[in-house]
C-alpha cells in the first residue's frame, strides 16, 4: 500500500459513515421534513467525502480532476434540490411534525 | 405546472449550472466515437438543460429562449443533417451512410472522412433529440394546449 491509498481510507470511511447515518435518518425520523433534513445534509457530505477519497486514490490525473468537478457540482446541486423539494412540500400544505405536549 | 418560481436560490443555482450542463452535453456529443456517449446521450443532456431552464424560470421566459415552433424546426433540421449526410454518401456512389466516400469532397484520407462523417451525423442526431425532448416536455407542461397566438 502506498501513501495515496492510505490517505484515501479516512475519506472513504467517513463517506461510508455519513451514508449509513443518512439512511438510518431516512428510515427512522418521524416526518417528511426531518427525513429530508437527514438525507439532504448527510448525503451531500457523504458524496463529497467519497469523491475526494476516490480522487486521492486515483492520484494526480485527468480522471481525478473530473471526479473533483463532479464533487463541486454535487455540492451545488444537492442542497438546492433539497431546498426546492422542502419548499414545494411547504406550499402543498405539509405540516411539520411537532412533539405532542403533555396536558 | 405553469407557475413561475420566485425563489432566488433555485434561479441563481440554475443560472450557474445550465452553461456547464450545455458544455458537458457538447463534450458528450463530440467525444461520442472515442468514449461512452454520442448524439443521443448528448442531445438528452442538452434537452435536460432547457428543461431545467423551463422548470426554474417558468413557461413564459422559456418560450422566449426556445418556443414550440423553434423546437419543431430544430428537430426537423437535425434529421435533415443526418439524412443529408447519408444521401450525400449515396450521391457520391456508395451505400447510405457509408462515410468513406466523403473523402473525395472533404479532401482527406478515407479514415479521417469516416470520423468527420460520423461526427456530423452525431451533431444532427443531438440537435434532433434535444428539440424533441424539449417539445415533449413543453407539451406535457402546457397540458396539451396548442399555442395559437405565436407568430
Amino acid at each position: 500500500m502506498n501513501i495515496q491509498q492510505i490517505a484515501s481510507i479516512p475519506f472513504l470511511l467517513g463517506g461510508f459513515f455519513f451514508f449509513v447515518a443518512a439512511t438510518v435518518g431516512l428510515l427512522r425520523f418521524p416526518d417528511f421534513f426531518c427525513r429530508l433534513h437527514a438525507t439532504g445534509k448527510g448525503d451531500t457530505l457523504a458524496v463529497l467525502l467519497s469523491l475526494i477519497g476516490l480522487s486521492i486514490y486515483e492520484g494526480f490525473s485527468l480522471t481525478s480532476l473530473k471526479i473533483l468537478f463532479i464533487a463541486v457540482f454535487m455540492f451545488l446541486a444537492q442542497p438546492t434540490s433539497t431546498h426546492a423539494i422542502s419548499r414545494a412540500a411547504m406550499r402543498c400544505g405539509q405540516e411539520p411534525w411537532v412533539k405532542e405536549r403533555s396536558k | 405546472m405553469t407557475s413561475v418560481t420566485d425563489d432566488i436560490i433555485i434561479r441563481a443555482v440554475a443560472r450557474i449550472m445550465i452553461p456547464f450542463i450545455q458544455l458537458y452535453a457538447l463534450y458528450v456529443i463530440m467525444h461520442g466515437h472515442h468514449s461512452p456517449g454520442g448524439g443521443f446521450q448528448g442531445g438528452v443532456i442538452l434537452g435536460a438543460s432547457f428543461i431545467l431552464y423551463l422548470l426554474t424560470h417558468g413557461l413564459e421566459e422559456a418560450k422566449i429562449r426556445m418556443s414550440e415552433i423553434k423546437a419543431g424546426l430544430f428537430s426537423s433540421f437535425g434529421v435533415l443533417i443526418y439524412s443529408g449526410i447519408g444521401l450525400l454518401c449515396l450521391i457520391l456512389g456508395s451505400n447510405y451512410l457509408d462515410y468513406g466516400k466523403l473523402s473525395t469532397i472533404l479532401k482527406v484520407v478515407p479514415a479521417q472522412a469516416r470520423s468527420l462523417g460520423i461526427l456530423g451525423v452525431e451533431i444532427g442526431v443531438g440537435i434532433a433529440v434535444m428539440a424533441v425532448m424539449f417539445s415533449i416536455f413543453f407539451d406535457i407542461s402546457t397540458g396539451g394546449e396548442l399555442p395559437e397566438d405565436e407568430e
